[in-house]
């Protein structure tokens, strides 16, 4: 069983609750969950306690984590766009602390499992096109019209944009869920190598070595497609605002 | 669905052998049974988490930056109001000393020539002292030269009629004498 590299993202119910039928059980994936949001608040929280005028080590991380966040979200939707940072830092750090939480051994990765990157794409999405309407009414649909374009392109533009506007949740999603499920496949296939090849005598021992390089090389990468395609997901949060904010092209 | 997404793994499955049945049907990611419960979850976790960071991290992370960029400009507006004291110090130093040196120069100046004019004065009066002196002591030696004079016509006209009263027995004449004496002292 430890060689099967599906089993890292098998939901095993802690405790079990039904309600109606539903399964709602307190299950691994909540619990990481739980774990995510509670090591992130409280790193978040206990760092910047001091409100050290001159940071200490880690307030400055907490620092760069706000900056960074806030940059991003500035230049993509303007000063008008920060009135979502809460939204894009929680984002960006819940995803970036969910996807470090999984590279440590038997811990689960939440965002490997596409309902949980899809229901955040879709908190997105509802989020531009629900206030994209409020703020802008019929006007957000100009959103379909890039300006510029002949009038004789747009029965042919409008239907792409629509599509592409509609294929954003599922983009955003599957982009962040596939990464971090190949990846930990990988990884443990790599891993699984070095075990059963040891396991084979002194010739598998020594072709194991270039399983173990790989399973090391295959972290490194990890960690960087962690911290990656949390940003990716928080850019594209950020640009898909800018659209809430901004529709007309 | 099972059987597409097991596929990559077959490999390491017959490896170690274990049975599909033991983890239940399908793909983990893909089993719709766990959807209800992790999205409940997923809700009420980022739901605690954004009021979290909404209520408490981001003023709070606001309020430092907020409060260093404060603090900077502050400073910085400090600094360039101690520089413009300064500079005015400068000014204010460089203004004295220019006074100063033109007070000291004036100073100078005057001292140089109230020096000179008192310089002058006693030197002209020490000269109209000298010049006083000097004509007092021209006439007296004029006097002293005159009466000289006087008394060696006299000696010389005592003498000569003494010698002339030797040689030839009588005394000359006083008409006699004055001539030959005249004669002989011009």
């Amino acid at each position: 069983m430890a060689n099967d590299p599906i089993h890292q993202f098998h939901i095993q119910k802690l405790f079990p609750i039904e309600v109606g039928g539903m399964d709602f059980s307190f299950t691994n994936s909540s619990l990481f969950m739980v774990l995510t949001v509670a090591a992130a608040s409280a790193f978040l929280i206990l760092t910047t306690s001091g409100r050290g005028l001159v940071p200490t080590r880690l307030q400055s991380l907490s620092e760069m984590a706000y900056e960074f966040v806030a940059n991003m979200l500035r230049s993509s939707a303007g000063s008008e766009g920060m009135r979502f940072f809460p939204l894009v830092f929680s984002l960006f750090m819940f995803v970036l602390v969910a996807n470090l939480f999984g590279m440590f051994p038997y811990f689960f990765t939440i965002t490997s499992h596409i309902i949980v990157t899809f229901v955040l794409a879709m908190l997105v999405i509802l989020t531009v096109t629900i206030y994209g309407l409020m703020r802008h009414g019929v006007k957000f649909f100009g959103l379909f019209v890039p300006s510029g374009v002949p009038g004789a392109l747009i029965p042919i533009v409008a239907p792409i944009e629509v599509i592409s506007f509609l294929s954003r949740p599922v983009s955003l999603s599957v982009r962040l869920f596939a990464n971090m499920l190949a990846g930990h496949i990988t990884l443990k296939v790599f891993a699984g190598f070095v075990v059963s090849l040891s396991a084979m005598g002194a010739v598998g021992i020594f072709g194991a070595i270039l399983p173990l390089g790989m399973t090391v090389a295959l972290t490194a990468l990890e960690f960087l497609v962690a911290f990656l395609q949390a940003y990716v997901f928080t850019v594209l949060t950020c640009m898909y605002l800018n659209d809430a904010l901004h529709p007309s092209h | 669905m099972a059987s597409q997404t097991h596929s990559p793994t077959d490999g390491t499955h017959e490896a170690i052998d274990i049975p599909q049945a033991e983890h239940g049907a399908g793909f983990p990611p893909f089993d719709a049974n766990t959807f209800s419960s992790q999205i409940l979850w997923l809700v009420i976790t980022f739901g605690v988490f954004y009021w979290i960071m909404k209520n408490v991290v981001v003023p709070r992370l606001s309020g430092i930056l907020e409060d260093r960029r404060d603090r900077i400009a502050g400073d910085l507006a400090e600094a360039n109001r101690l520089k413009q004291e300064t500079d005015e110090a400068i000014a204010s130093y460089e203004q004295a000393l220019a006074d100063a040196r033109a007070k000291a120069h004036g100073i100078a100046s005057e001292t140089r020539a109230k020096l000179k004019s008192g310089i002058e004065s006693r030197r002209e009066k020490a000269e109209a002292d000298l010049a006083v002196k000097l004509s007092e002591a021209e006439a007296k030696i004029t006097g002293m030269k005159n009466e000289a004079l006087s008394q060696v016509e006299e000696i010389a006209g005592e003498t000569t009629t003494e010698l002339v009263k030797v040689l030839m027995g009588k005394a000359p004449t006083k008409t006699d004498l004055g001539k030959a004496l005249k004669a002989a002292l011009n």
